[in-house]
This record gives C-alpha cells, sequence and structure tokens, in this order.
C-alpha cells in the first residue's frame, strides 16, 4: 500500500535539494499562493478551508476553518504563530516539513496570513532544529527575495513579514499559550483560558495558532479545492495525516496516509512500516504521541479515524505518532519512561502537574525496578484521578491549566486497562515497604 | 452600581446578588462560602496556579478554579460536592507530598493556611512513601527575608507581589517541575523597601522574616489594632507581643490607607522599641554630668528652668522645638502648655525639613484614595519611594493599573518616574520659574478626564528652602477641583501642625490672630504674636534671645538642614529641656532628660498625611519608667500653676474635639469606632467614615487581607491574629469548620448614624472659628545661576538613614547606605574626578569628605546627597539662609 503524498511530495521528489527556493519553485511553489490570492480572505477560510474539513495536525485536531472563524471580527492587529515546537516524543514529522520543505510551510503561512488578514506572523522553532532553522532562516530570505514575502506580495496589495523564534527546549512551549509566553520573552508557561489566543493572544492582540503540518496542507487545499481534499480520508477526518512510525517496525519514519487507513496497513504493509522485526507481534503501541493512551495487537485493524478512535477506543491520534512495542516489551518500564518525561517537562506552574506527575514517575519506576507493592498500581490510578478527574478515557479531563499533567496519567490508565494483571504480577514488595 | 451590573447566582444552594465580572471565589467568600486557596490574594491578580479552589460550575466542563473564573448571570456553583471535595483533597496531598512537615519548628505553624486547609479540607494521612525533594535551607533572598525552598508550595504570592504591587520584580521562578524553586537573579538580591509584605501573604512557612524568625509562636502573641508612625501615610497594622516584647507588626487591609501592604522600615522598625539604648529614667544635670533623678526632681527642675526663663526674658525667650513623632494627644497638650501656659508662639513641629504650615494647613486636601480616582497626579514633592514608601505603592498603581496620568516634576529622576505621563526637569531650587509651564501642561493633560487633580506637595530638596515649591503650588491651586496631598514625612507631623505645633497657628486647623479669643476662653491665653519657626528659632537662639528650648524628641543637630546653625543654637540655649526616648547629640547637651513612651507603648491616635485620625495602641509596657508626652506636659503645667485637668487619652481626645474646630466631632468614643479612622475636618468628609456598630472578636488570616477592626484590642491578652480556624474532627476526615473569614467582621453602622454625626460636627464648627484657608500667592524665588565649576545640590532621603528608628532597629541599622555623592558620569571630566575616589566636597557652608559615585539618573550639572547619614554629609552643606547650595569637588590627594 503506497503513501498519498500531498504534503510530502516534493520532499520525496527532489530528495537532494527540495528545501532549495529553485526546486521548490521548479515544483510548483506558492501556485497555490497564486490562486489564493485571487480569492477574498473569507473565501479560502470559510469556503475553501471548512469545506476540505482540515483539522489542526498539531495534536488537538480542531478544525482550522472554526479556529481561525473565533477572530473577532474587526480587531485589529492580529497575528499568526506557527508552532513548529515539536516536541512530542516519537513525533517527527514538522521536523522533517521545516528542514525539507520550508517553502511549503511558507506557501502555507502567507495564504492563512492572508485568509485571517495578519500582517505578521511568527515562527516558533524548537531550539534543537539547527538544520530546520538555516533552511527556514534562508527560505525565508528567498521568498522575500522573490516577493513572497514583505510588502505587496506578488502585486496583490497584501502584506506580510515573517519572524523566526528559536525555542529554549521546553516542551511545553508546545502548547499554544505557553508558545505565546515564551515567544513574549516570558517564563514558557501556560495561560489560563479564557481569554482564548483567538481573542487575546500574542501580545493581547487576537492570534492565530497553527501547526506546521496545518500550514504546509493549505496550498495543496487551495490548488486541489477544498471539496476534493475533502474527498480524501474518511468521515470527519478529511485528507491525508504525516504519521511518525517508530519503535518495533522494520522500517521506522514518516508516512504520509490518507486517514481511515489502519494500524494494521500503517505498521505492516511493505512499504509502509513493513512489519515487526524478528517475526514478532505488536504487543501494544502508542496511537498519537506520548501523551495518547494506548492500544494492543487486538485494535490493529483499528481506523486511523480521529473520531472513531476517541470515541470508540478512547485514545487519540494526537501528533501523529504511532509507536510500536512488540510481545517481548515491559509495559511498565515504558510507563515509566514516559512519566519521566513528563516529570521532567511539567512546567510547574499548576500543583496538580507539578506534584503528580513527580509522583507517578516515582511510583512506575519502583513498579519497574522490582520495588512495587500490589497496592501500587491503583495508588497509581487514584494519583492520576487528581490529575484528569475520571481518567481513563480522550479527551481529557483535568484539574490542571492544560493538558501536559493529564498526559503524563495516559501511560497510568492505559497500564491499568491492558496489564493490570501484569504489573500486579511484578510487584513483589511487601505492601508496607516504604522506598 | 446600576442593576444592569448586577447578576444572580447559586452558590452551593444559596441564590446571591453579585456584581457582573467579580470572581466567584470572592462573591462565596463574601457571602460566607470559603473556597479552599492558596495562590488567589484579592490584592493581586489571579492566576489559576494552584488548582486549590476548583469547583464545579453547572453546564461547564471539569472544574473551573473559582479565583479566575467570573460570576455570569444564572451560573450555579458547587463548592462541596463530593466530585469537588475530591479533586480538593487531590491537591491538597499533592502539596503535602513535597513538603516537609516541618510544621513544630516552622514560624507559621498554628496560623499557617496549609495546616488549616489541610485540616478542613485535606486528606488524614499521605500516601506518598517516597523520598521528598531536599533543597539547602533557608537560604537568604534579602537580608530581611529567607527562603525555605522545601516549604514553598509554588503559589507565586511572592513574585506577583514583588512584580505587580512593589515593582520590583527581583524573584521569579527558576527551574520547571518539582524542581520549579523561587530564585533571585545571580548577585542581585530581593531589595526590596516592600519584601516584608511576601513573608506575610506566603501561604507557608516558606518565606520567614530575619527579625520575626524563631521569636514566638503564633498562639502565644497578644495583638492589637494600630497605625504604623513610622512615616505619616499612617499604614494600619497589627501589632504583635509575646512577653511584653514587640515581635511582629502585619498590615492590615484598611482600603482607603494601605489596602494591606507595609514598607519593610515601618514593618520591622519596632525593634528600637526594645534598644538597649532607651532612656528610661529621668536625667538631670549636676555638676555638668547627667545624672538619674526621680520624676518630681527631674520635673520640678524643668518647670523651673522654663519658669525663670520666661519670667526673666518673657514668653519669647522660651521655644519649643518638635513634637511631630509624639501622639495627637501628646501634640494637644504640649500645645496648650506652650502656647496657653508659657504663651509663647516660638513652636514648631517641623525642623526646617518641611514646608511653611500655612501651605499645609491651608491648601484642600486630597485623601489616598483621591488618588485612585484622579483626572491626574502630579507630583512636587521627594522620592515617594524613599520617604513615603506606601503612598508611591497607591500611586504606582494608580498610574499602572488605573491609568491616573502622573505628572512628574522634579530636578532628578525617582522612584515614580518611569511611570509619568509627563516629565519635567528643573535645575534645583528652579520649580518656580517653570510654574506656569507645570500649569499648562496639568491642564490640557486633565482637560476631558474626571477627577480632581491630585498634587503631591512636599519638600523635593533640602538643600534649598521650600520657596520655589510653594510658588509652583500657588500656581497649582488655581486649577479647578485641585486637592493636595501632603508629602510630610515624619510620623505624626500632619497631627502636631493640626494640634498647634507650629507658629502662627491653634489647634484644629485655625489662625493664631482666628482663634485668639477662642482658645483664650477655653485655655486662659494665647501668645500675642505670630512666633518664628524652627530656622528662627535656632538662629535667634544663636543670637542669644532663646533662653529656655524644649526639645519635644526633636534632634535639630541631626535633622535641621544645616547643622553647623542647629549645633551653635543647642551651644547658646542657656536651659535645654529633652522630652525623648534616646539620649541624641542635640539632647545630651541638655539640662534635663524626660524619658517618654514611644510607639507601641501608649494609646493615642495619630494623623496621617490625609488628615486621618488613626488610633495607635499600648501593646507592650516600656522598661523604666517613661511617661507618655501629653502627662509631662500637664505636670509641667501644674508645676507652672496650671491645672489641665486630664487624666486619659480619652479625656485629651473629648478636649480636643470640644475646643480644636478641625477636630469637631471626632471624641474618644467615635475614634474608637472608625474603622479606616476619621478624616479631618469631618463634616467634609462624611463619605470616608466607616463606623463598627458594636465591639469586635477576631479575625482574619494574616496571609490574608486582615480587615479593619477584625481585631479585638481589650488590654492585656488580645486575640491572635491567627486563621482563628478550624477544629478537626478526627484523622482523615474533613470538618465542617471552614476558616471563617467574613463571619467575624463587626457589623457596620447604618449611614443615618454616620450622617447625624457629621452634620453634628457641621454644626460644632459653626460656631468655631473658621479653618485656615491659604491665599496662594508667594513671591518668585530669585534664579541664580551655578558657576561653570560647581555642582548644584539636590539632598534627599533614603528610606533606611541614620534617625533612630532604623539605627536602633538591629535588622534596619545595616541597610542605611551611607553617605556618598553622586553625580552623572559626564561630570566627572568637567569637575576633574575619577569615580569611587573619595572627594573634598565644599559649599558656601563647609567641607566633608565623602566617596563620589556616578549616577546617570541625575541631569548633568546636579549632585546628589542623601540626607542624614552616618558621618559627616550634608547637614554639613546646608545653609539654611541660601537659595541653593551650590557645590565643589576636588579629588583627595593621598
Amino acid at each position: 500500500m503506497p503513501e498519498t503524498r500531498l504534503v510530502t511530495k516534493r520532499l520525496h521528489d527532489r530528495p537532494d535539494d527540495s528545501w532549495t527556493v529553485d526546486a521548490a519553485l521548479a515544483t510548483g511553489a506558492y501556485d497555490g499562493l497564486r490562486t489564493a490570492l485571487t480569492m477574498t480572505p473569507a473565501a479560502i477560510g470559510q469556503e475553501q478551508v471548512k469545506a476540505s474539513g482540515l483539522r489542526g495536525r498539531g495534536g488537538a485536531g480542531f478544525p482550522a476553518a472554526t479556529k481561525w472563524s473565533f477572530l473577532p471580527e474587526g480587531s485589529h492587529p492580529r497575528y499568526l504563530v506557527v508552532n513548529d515546537d515539536e516536541g512530542e516524543p516519537s513525533t517527527f514529522k514538522d521536523r522533517m516539513l521545516t528542514e525539507r520543505d520550508p517553502h511549503q510551510l511558507l506557501e502555507g503561512i502567507v495564504i492563512a496570513a492572508f485568509s485571517i488578514e495578519a500582517h505578521l506572523a511568527f515562527i516558533y522553532i524548537r531550539g534543537e532544529f539547527a538544520l530546520g532553522y538555516e533552511r527556514l532562516e534562508q527560505a525565508v530570505k528567498d521568498a522575500y527575495a522573490q516577493g513572497f514575502l514583505g510588502k505587496d506580495i506578488l502585486g496583490s496589495g497584501f502584506d506580510l513579514d515573517v519572524v523566526i523564534h528559536r525555542g529554549a527546549g521546553a516542551y511545553i512551549c508546545g502548547e499554544e499559550t505557553a508558545l505565546l509566553e515564551s515567544l513574549e520573552g516570558e517564563r514558557g508557561m501556560p495561560r489560563i483560558r479564557p481569554p482564548f489566543p483567538a481573542i487575546e493572544g500574542l501580545y493581547a492582540k487576537p492570534t492565530v495558532v497553527n501547526n506546521v503540518e496545518t500550514l504546509s496542507t493549505l496550498p495543496h487545499i487551495i490548488a486541489m479545492g477544498g471539496d476534493k481534499y475533502a474527498e480524501l480520508g474518511v468521515g470527519k477526518s478529511t485528507g491525508t495525516r504525516i504519521f511518525s512510525l517508530s519503535g518495533h517496525v522494520n522500517r521506522p519514519g514518516n508516512y504520509e496516509v490518507e486517514l481511515g487507513t489502519t494500524f494494521r496497513e500503517l505498521i505492516e504493509a511493505p512499504d509502509l512500516g513493513g512489519g515487526v522485526p524478528n517475526g514478532r507481534t505488536v504487543k501494544f503501541l502508542i496511537p498519537g504521541g506520548a501523551s495518547s493512551q494506548w492500544l494492543t495487537g487486538e485494535h490493529l485493524d483499528v481506523a486511523l479515524d480521529m473520531d472513531v478512535v476517541q470515541q470508540e477506543y478512547g485514545v487519540m491520534l494526537g501528533s501523529g505518532a504511532v509507536m510500536v512495542f512488540d510481545d517481548t516489551t515491559n509495559p511498565a518500564l515504558v510507563a515509566w519512561r514516559l512519566a519521566k518525561f513528563f516529570a521532567h517537562e511539567s512546567c510547574g506552574k499548576c500543583t496538580p502537574c507539578r506534584e503528580g506527575t513527580g509522583w507517578i514517575e516515582k511510583v512506575l519506576y519502583r513498579i519497574s525496578h522490582g520495588l512495587g507493592r500490589p497496592q501500587d498500581l491503583d495508588l497509581l490510578v487514584d494519583v492520576g484521578d487528581g490529575i484528569s478527574p475520571g481518567v481513563v478515557n480522550a479527551p481529557f479531563t483535568q484539574t490542571t491549566i492544560c493538558p501536559l499533567g493529564p498526559s503524563a496519567v495516559s501511560a497510568v490508565a492505559s497500564l491499568d486497562k491492558y496489564f493490570r494483571d501484569e504489573v500486579i504480577a511484578m510487584c513483589h514488595a511487601p505492601e508496607q515497604v516504604s522506598a | 452600581m446600576s442593576d444592569n451590573d448586577r447578576v444572580k447566582v447559586t452558590i452551593d444552594g444559596t441564590e446571591i446578588d453579585a456584581g457582573m465580572g467579580e470572581l466567584v471565589i470572592k462573591v462565596a467568600q463574601d457571602h460566607g462560602v470559603f473556597i479552599p486557596r492558596f495562590c488567589w490574594h484579592e490584592r493581586m491578580k489571579p492566576v489559576g496556579m494552584c488548582r486549590m479552589c476548583l469547583v464545579e460550575i453547572e453546564g461547564q466542563k471539569g472544574l473551573p478554579p473559582a479565583c479566575t473564573t467570573p460570576v455570569a448571570d444564572g451560573m450555579v456553583v458547587n463548592t462541596r460536592k463530593e466530585h469537588v471535595a475530591k479533586a480538593q483533597d487531590a491537591v491538597l496531598e499533592f502539596l503535602l507530598i513535597n513538603h516537609p512537615l516541618d510544621c513544630p519548628v516552622c514560624d507559621r505553624g498554628g496560623e499557617c493556611p496549609l495546616q488549616d486547609q489541610t485540616l478542613a479540607f485535606g486528606p488524614g494521612e499521605s500516601r506518598f512513601v517516597e523520598e521528598k525533594r531536599h533543597f539547602e535551607k533557608p537560604i537568604p533572598i534579602s537580608d530581611l527575608v529567607l527562603l525555605d525552598r522545601e516549604r514553598c508550595v509554588q503559589c507565586a504570592r511572592c513574585t506577583r507581589f514583588a512584580d505587580e504591587i512593589a515593582g520590583d520584580p527581583l524573584i521569579d521562578f527558576g527551574e520547571r517541575s518539582g524542581e520549579m524553586q523561587v530564585i533571585t537573579y545571580p548577585d542581585e538580591p530581593f531589595t526590596s523597601y516592600f519584601s516584608g509584605n511576601t513573608v506575610q501573604i506566603c501561604p507557608v512557612g516558606a518565606l520567614t522574616a530575619t527579625p520575626y524568625r524563631f521569636k514566638a509562636r503564633p498562639w502565644d502573641l497578644a495583638t492589637s489594632e494600630t497605625s504604623c508612625t513610622t512615616c505619616s501615610v499612617g499604614c494600619r497594622g497589627a501589632l504583635q507581643s509575646s512577653s511584653n516584647r514587640l515581635v511582629r507588626l502585619l498590615g492590615v487591609d484598611s482600603e482607603p490607607v494601605n489596602q494591606g501592604w507595609l514598607c519593610d522600615k515601618g514593618r520591622f522598625g519596632y525593634e528600637f522599641v526594645h534598644s538597649p539604648n532607651r532612656v528610661t529614667r529621668p536625667l538631670v544635670r549636676r555638676g555638668g554630668e547627667l545624672v538619674e533623678a526621680s520624676w518630681p526632681e527631674a520635673l520640678d527642675a524643668a518647670a523651673e528652668g522654663l519658669r525663670r526663663a520666661r519670667d526673666d526674658h518673657g514668653s519669647g525667650s522660651v521655644a519649643v522645638l518638635g513634637g511631630a513623632r509624639g501622639t495627637n494627644e501628646d501634640a494637644y497638650v504640649w500645645a496648650r502648655f506652650a502656647k496657653g501656659v508659657l504663651r509663647t508662639d516660638h513652636v514648631d513641629c517641623q525642623l526646617g525639613d518641611g514646608l511653611p504650615p500655612e501651605v499645609v494647613l491651608g491648601l484642600p486636601r486630597a485623601t489616598i484614595p483621591d488618588c485612585d480616582r484622579a483626572a491626574a497626579i502630579v507630583l512636587l514633592a521627594p522620592d515617594l519611594k524613599e520617604e513615603l514608601p506606601v503612598l508611591f505603592l497607591r500611586v504606582r498603581r494608580a498610574a499602572e493599573e488605573l491609568g491616573v496620568p502622573l505628572v512628574d516634576v522634579a530636578a532628578r529622576d525617582h522612584g515614580l518616574t518611569r511611570h509619568a505621563k509627563i516629565v519635567i526637569r528643573h535645575a534645583p531650587g528652579g520649580v518656580g520659574g517653570l510654574r506656569d509651564e507645570v500649569v499648562d501642561k496639568v491642564r490640557d493633560l486633565v482637560s476631558g478626564r474626571e477627577g480632581p487633580v491630585v498634587v503631591v506637595l512636599g519638600r523635593p530638596s533640602l538643600a534649598e528652602p521650600p520657596d520655589a515649591t510653594v510658588h509652583a503650588a500657588a500656581a497649582l491651586a488655581a486649577l479647578p477641583d485641585v486637592r493636595f496631598l501632603s508629602a510630610l514625612r515624619r510620623g505624626n507631623v500632619h497631627g502636631a501642625l493640626d494640634l498647634g505645633l507650629a507658629p502662627g497657628f491653634l489647634p484644629g486647623r485655625v489662625g493664631l490672630e482666628a482663634g485668639s479669643a477662642h482658645f483664650a476662653a477655653a485655655w486662659g491665653g494665647v501668645p500675642d504674636a505670630p512666633g518664628l519657626d524652627a530656622a528662627g528659632i535656632l538662629e535667634s537662639a544663636v543670637q542669644g534671645q532663646v533662653h529656655a528650648l524644649v526639645l519635644l524628641g526633636a534632634d535639630p543637630v541631626a535633622d535641621f538642614p544645616d547643622r553647623v546653625v542647629a549645633r551653635r543654637a543647642i551651644e547658646h540655649v542657656e536651659f535645654v529641656v529633652a522630652v525623648g526616648a534616646f539620649l541624641t547629640d542635640s539632647s545630651r547637651a541638655a539640662d534635663v532628660v524626660l524619658p517618654t513612651a514611644v510607639w507601641g507603648e501608649k494609646e493615642g491616635t495619630t494623623t496621617n498625611l490625609e488628615g486621618r485620625v488613626l488610633r495607635v495602641s499600648q501593646q507592650v509596657t516600656p522598661g523604666g519608667t517613661p511617661m507618655a508626652d501629653w502627662r509631662l506636659a500637664g505636670e509641667l503645667a501644674l508645676r507652672l500653676g496650671a491645672d489641665f485637668d486630664l487624666a486619659t487619652v480619652s479625656e485629651v481626645q473629648n478636649e480636643i474635639a470640644g475646643v480644636a474646630p478641625a477636630h469637631a466631632g471626632a471624641d474618644a468614643a467615635l475614634l474608637r469606632r472608625a474603622r479606616d479612622g476619621v478624616v479631618l475636618p469631618m463634616h467634609e468628609h462624611g463619605d470616608e467614615l466607616v463606623l463598627d456598630a458594636g465591639s469586635l472578636a477576631i479575625t482574619d488570616a494574616s496571609w490574608e487581607p486582615i480587615r479593619p477592626g477584625t481585631i479585638a484590642s481589650e488590654e492585656g491578652h488580645a486575640s491572635n491574629v491567627g486563621t482563628g480556624v478550624v477544629e478537626a474532627t478526627g484523622t482523615g476526615s474533613t470538618t465542617t469548620v471552614k476558616p471563617g473569614l467574613t463571619e467575624t467582621e463587626a457589623p457596620v453602622a447604618p449611614d443615618e448614624e454616620v450622617a447625624a454625626i457629621t452634620s453634628a460636627a457641621a454644626a460644632a464648627v459653626g460656631d468655631a472659628p473658621k479653618l485656615y484657608r491659604w491665599a496662594p500667592v508667594s513671591d518668585a524665588p530669585p534664579a541664580v545661576k551655578p558657576d561653570a565649576y560647581s555642582l548644584r545640590l539636590v539632598v534627599g532621603r533614603s528610606l533606611y538613614d541614620a534617625g533612630r528608628v532604623n539605627s536602633e532597629s538591629p535588622s534596619l541599622a545595616p541597610l542605611a547606605p551611607g553617605q556618598a555623592l553622586l553625580v552623572h558620569p559626564k561630570d566627572f571630566d568637567r569637575v576633574g574626578v575619577v569615580p569611587g575616589a573619595r572627594v573634598r566636597v565644599t559649599s558656601g557652608r563647609g567641607s566633608v569628605q565623602l566617596p563620589l559615585h556616578p549616577d546617570r539618573s541625575l541631569p548633568e550639572g546636579v549632585a546628589f546627597l542623601s540626607f542624614n547619614q552616618r558621618g559627616e554629609g550634608a547637614g554639613d552643606l546646608i545653609d539654611i539662609g541660601a537659595p541653593v547650595t551650590d557645590i565643589r569637588v576636588e579629588t583627595l590627594r593621598s
């Protein structure tokens, strides 16, 4: 089963120079923009993008056109902020798009900015993306030189400036309000909502924050038409998505497939994941990045449909990262490693996350290192309940400000749901022992 | 608020009428429902960090925090439903897992919001068996505040206070996740004048104050409500003692006065009360030495000396300096003694460092809350941050939060300059020449804006007379609805001025001539003619015309701007009576020293810079035999044949209310009930009067705003200012008793009673002499050109100085910055010196040696010196008779 390459077409077609302006222009870059500039801003957002059914590719899967529509009418200036702070463990698609097709991203940015009537866009790029930053910076220069950025873009009368801002290494800054804080020079911590960024975002002005893949998709929606784009995919999960496939698969990597493809196809198709190595079987998989709850080998035929996975299986496609674990894997050890990540990355702002993630990590460490007590799994679930009341299913409930805390509970909930007996069986420490 | 701005909300089943936009947590609290919280503080913006106040709002997803959620019409809030309680329980368990639980050795133990709320809302025991996190502890974050990072619950109250309220963003969070901690910046301690507030509002024992640390347990504290008299803002406070020693002053949240805040000097300055250097027994000079004497001996000697001067040389040969540090009762009885018995009008509570009394008493007055609603605030004053710190906070807030434009008229930049909308710079002593420009700019600025023009009027520099400032004020007085807020600094200077300790005035803001008949009738006589001010008295003394001088807590050698004149004057006076708590450079030369009780040791009232009369309380008994100043005056009067028949503070208060026109109606009974004090004259400020309808129990949590009037003030063992909270019903249970915040507040008297009281005051004033009004005319002071080699000196004050409160408080004394001459770096070349060098500074008056430091905030050609720092300095350079002080600077040859 082949990929359906829209967003990843150029970088595959021109593997040696796809990021250069020459290669980009030779392969149709900015054609979508030319078309877009002949439309009205409203037609782009509320006709094309709306018709396309495009949903955010960062994690939450919120319909892009709806997000844009929240901007208060007549309120200016307003800003477009590009979330290129991809930090979800095992997710590496935005990095690829930034490094290997920056012009596609810039084209998407101009289309989005034109549609929402923003004249200043900020790209918040993860600090570790050194190559991506270099190429993006060059691409911005070239785009200015070619008239795709700056004053009177392509004679349309539309002006747009782009500023690149490098992050400083905090996972939380991928959360949109923490990103805005960081962009303003403050400590990266999420804001209390409301107000939402569309009303009071960057510098208290109406702001749209969009993910790199979301924006990179826009040129294709304009080029092919929203309706046509919506024919791809399944149900309300239209179009294609890039899945970052990792773990126990023969061919880890980014694969762009139509939504609706099954996990089995993604993992096993010879030109996609190529199956589990050494003839092993899938024990469990994390379907949407480290924040998501897990599925097991039983669920391989579930379709990559944002709504179905959430409504029927309580998990999410999230950032589009699929981590596969074979039958040799100790799930408690995986849970501990994930918990360690979240405990380390908690920004510290709100109590349940700051304290709870660290607690979960410590208990999971004990369990996965032979010091677990029989009651520890129940304890973990109850601690998780203090962060994410009711735990268990996406979408998250939370006592926290942002979803980072609940993300750390996903692994605990999954252990309890699928591996309870296995986990309890590995807990040998007496009940009364203290660590 | 119109009906449209009201909404109906239901909280735990009770329907409540609330203002639109008010926060759920506040509305609930105002109606007796306490929603637990750590990070939320009424005086700061909500952040929703601690998650303790999660509630259910029907129809809304999840559990929103009550502190960030505004009420909306029809909203139904549940604060104690099972799943809400479970979330609250979880948050408390989270907060406790890494908390050291060292309550038995923690200053906060016993008054700790974490303890109390755990008892009321939290789990009985922890399920956390892992190693807790550890930090080095405590670490100093400033000279006065220590941080225990293990106890911290990361609520950001301290960091937000420092940033939002104090404007000193010197503490912040560092690290993240479980390692998140409050930090200072490298090599930059939390040197805020307001740092003590962070200790008070800390909901755990993470921040402790070095002066209080380990000094007492909360349940051993006796407390009374009082006013701070360190400066003239009069911040309300809860004064606490243990075993007859003052150990703590907490800010009380008086909306019109200090909104709960204190400066560090005020908060920790109580230490001076217990200084070993106090004079505790009377002293008389025998054989050239001051030796201890009995009270009758000392009083007889003092009375005899005063009588001899009066009888031999006439009333005009006796002078009284000082009185601005005592209570109103002290000031009044001394005024009656000086003017009614000694019949001298050479009486001045200021020491040549303030403004003419006719300006302070005779201009329309502003209140502190007027700043909040002003069309503009004009600063024609010294650096408020240094001299009146809590007024600085109020003006800063008005500018930053409430959008009131500031007009900064000064010779140099200061604490409020960066908040100013218009900055007008003038040469030192040259503001008079710019007065039309200032008036025009203010007029333009306020056109179309509502509210009064508030002019903060003080003495910007001691290196020049106040003439230029007065000249500018006279012009500003012509603006419509202009009101003046006096920025005189000394604790009760306004009370002393109001009560007649000023030349040409009698108690109650009446001029000597206008009030002469009235007071002659009341007192039996008054001086014939207006007397001299401090400068006049001292100069007259130098010329041998003052034969007896009373220093009423005054130390002219330290505080009079011209030290040469002050020193000579004291030397020349034949007979000096020093009334005070310490031996000073001035009082060491006295013939009789009468020790007095100080703040914290005596009851009474003080009047702040608004003219607001506020009660001060006695919390400890002084060591030795000091007396209240007013009793001394009565004793001396008796020895000179006048029996005042005043036995108690209340009797003094009632006499003041009866004879002093501005104080009409403000009798002892009313002063006891007026929650935020009484603004004088009362009949013009009825809207400021909030009366408690009855007596009170206690108390608020000290970490929450302490409401005025909520502290029982019975003699002796007053109630705790603890959380006054909860009873446990057993391990692991939640309790039914909530931390009671509002229930203990006394009911407020109805408006009709207030109206009756104010109209009675108006009637009383109607019969009395007219209150003094200044006709704002003044002559332009001469412009003096500096020569090319000179720098023109500005002399201001630093909060921490060599004054007694400061130097006798062990925690504060080391904070005085010391003496250094500051000049703009560009002037270094011109005068041929290098930074850091010791230089000789020479004025027309004298010459001193000082270190020299660069200061880019100064204009070129201007030098700055801080007044009353240890050692030689500004006082040796200023000539009280000169219009400006120009100095020359030369490098010392080594």
